[in-house]
């Protein structure tokens, strides 16, 4: 009997999967796209290289071409070409309650897909894996965790990171003394000045941030993965057929190597505004997460 | 609007073994120990240089206007980035690595925040001190009091009395503005704010509460200063208002 109920199961939702396009579409956000002919992107202002404000001031970066993709087929799919596209910067702090209450309809930006978060939001296919590890500078002569014990460590205040830290003290018993900046570029000046004598980040921010330092050779960027953060595209809760789309949208570019090229577009190129060039290759990681879609969340 | 409301998480353990609302108290706790301790900087600092512009000493008034000037006219947070990553490198190497690596965040935040609301207080206390008649500095000489004496036993106990309705605003304002020492590391009250709204996302609810908190932070300065008000108050003064507001 239960197997016979599953399959009936199975078939309803099939049924509702492949339900025409369009018109009657079920989706709360494609409706609300449709009748605002309007989708409204949240976007980064220095989420470099995934969303930040370009020399013009627009919204640039790898999420941001990935995302462009999605309005493509958003479009296709409403048959509105014309639809409007509005960008809305948004911060690690409103991100969220911007999503929640409708003011945005998509984020593109550099958010961790978290089980917490998931309550609240739902995230797409991870179009990117950041690894948590540490940037010190060069004369300091750390090179492992173990080297840190009884030094002053700093990490963004608001952040996931500082955890990692503190599992890692455990595991390892070294003693360090947590000290906080306020956003990435003052952690960084923290190591740079003296004040501490390691900034734990993903790496993928600590590389923008020597890439643009004054001396980049001063820095170095040392230790193992403490963890590695699958990144997602952020959509609404609930709202499972716009998910699908994205989701599709996504693996399809996965599949078909276009997220490749955007990652060496981004990642291994000179960007703007100021033509730097983050070398920064694909880790294994994300390979496998590319050939491999998920949308698991980490804990 | 689709919020997922949950009151319990407050309760809930954190990475480090605390619960969310222990993180609340400790924050409120560092808060109040800042906010304390720049105001009492603040009061002696800022009587000093109140009463030093009032003086007859063209130096002293030179010294202090100088200081009100330049500390009122450069944002607290900027301040407090002076003190934070300027101030240690132009001390020798020795001491800026001390500061850098061995001084508690929070004296920085002190002197900081301390300093700032002292030009303010000074302001005030020079025009406590300006809104008394000439006459109350000539009878006390004619008594035989030194200068210092007339300030000590004439002019600031009515200047004070006569301005402490502006010291309360400024004594709320310290807990208000104690919030930006989070930008030097402070683990106070909006620090842990926003690293308990990345952790889990209840922005709603966390908000709520940290607002009151700062609320019932500034009142509990109100009327704590009014009843100081009350008591002190002389029958028969200006100053011998209701107390309070």
């Amino acid at each position: 009997m239960h197997f016979s109920r599953t399959l009936i199961a199975l078939a309803v939702m099939a049924a509702g999967l492949s339900a025409p396009a369009g018109a009657q579409d079920a989706s709360a956000t494609l409706a609300k796209i449709r009748d605002a002919k309007t989708i409204v992107v949240g976007h980064r202002e220095s989420s470099v290289p995934f969303s930040y404000l370009g020399a013009d001031q627009k919204p640039v970066g790898y999420m941001m071409d990935l995302c462009a993709k999605v309005v493509d087929v958003v479009k296709e799919r409403l048959k509105m070409p014309d639809l409007a596209v509005r960008y809305q910067a948004v911060t690690s702090q409103n991100r969220i309650p911007l999503m929640q209450n409708g003011t945005i309809d998509i984020e593109c930006g550099s958010t961790t897909n978290s089980v917490a978060r998931q309550q609240q939001v739902a995230f797409s296919v991870t179009p990117f894996i950041t690894s948590i590890r540490m940037v010190v500078r060069k004369d300091s002569g750390i090179k492992a965790i173990t080297d840190l014990d009884g030094k002053p460590l700093v990490t963004t205040t608001g952040t996931t990171s500082d955890k990692l830290i503190k599992d890692n003290e455990k595991g390892q018993s070294v003693n360090v003394t947590n000290v906080y900046g306020k956003d990435h570029a003052d952690s960084f000046l923290m190591v740079a000045s003296g004040r501490a004598a390691a900034f734990v980040m993903d790496d993928i921010l600590l590389a923008g941030l020597m890439a643009n330092a004054k001396d980049p050779a001063q820095f170095e960027i040392v230790g193992p993965s403490l963890r590695d953060e699958p990144y997602g595209v952020m959509l609404r809760k609930g709202d499972p057929e716009f998910k699908a789309l994205v989701d599709g949208t996504l693996t399809g570019m996965m599949k078909n190597g276009e997220v490749a090229k955007i990652y060496t577009k981004w990642f291994q190129s000179p960007i703007p505004p100021r033509n730097v060039n983050l070398n920064f290759p694909m880790s294994e990681a994300l390979r496998l997460a590319l050939a491999t879609p998920t949308d698991k969340g980490v804990e | 609007m689709n919020y997922h409301w949950n009151w319990q998480f407050f309760l809930q353990q954190t990475d480090d073994g605390l619960r969310y609302y222990e993180w609340i108290l400790s924050g409120l706790g560092w808060t109040t120990l800042v906010s304390l301790g720049a105001l009492a900087l603040a009061l002696v600092v800022g009587s000093a240089l109140g009463v030093m512009r009032t003086t007859e000493r063209r130096a002293l008034v030179l010294i202090g206007d100088s200081y009100v000037d330049l500390f009122r006219n450069i944002p607290l947070i900027v301040q407090l980035f002076l003190w934070f990553f300027v101030v240690p490198e132009l001390l020798p190497e020795v001491l800026g690595m001390w500061v850098k690596q061995q001084l508690p965040y929070v004296a920085t935040a002190i002197v900081g925040l301390g300093l700032y609301t002292a030009a303010r207080i000074a302001e005030q206390v020079k025009s406590g001190i300006q809104s008394l008649s000439r006459g109350q500095r000539n009878a006390g000489l004619a008594l035989g009091f030194t200068e210092w004496q007339t300030y000590r036993f004439v002019r600031l106990p009515m200047a004070y009395r006569i301005v402490l309705p502006a010291l309360t605003s400024e004594a709320m304002n310290v807990f208000k503005n104690s919030s930006v020492t989070y930008a030097v590391g402070m683990l106070e009250l909006y620090f842990q704010y926003k690293q308990i709204i990345e952790k889990t996302s209840q922005v709603l609810e966390i908000t709520l509460v940290v607002t009151l908190l700062y609320v019932v932070l500034a009142f509990t300065m109100n009327r704590l200063l009014g009843w100081v008000e009350r008591r002190t108050r002389v029958p028969g003064l200006i100053a011998a208002g209701q107390g309070g507001h």
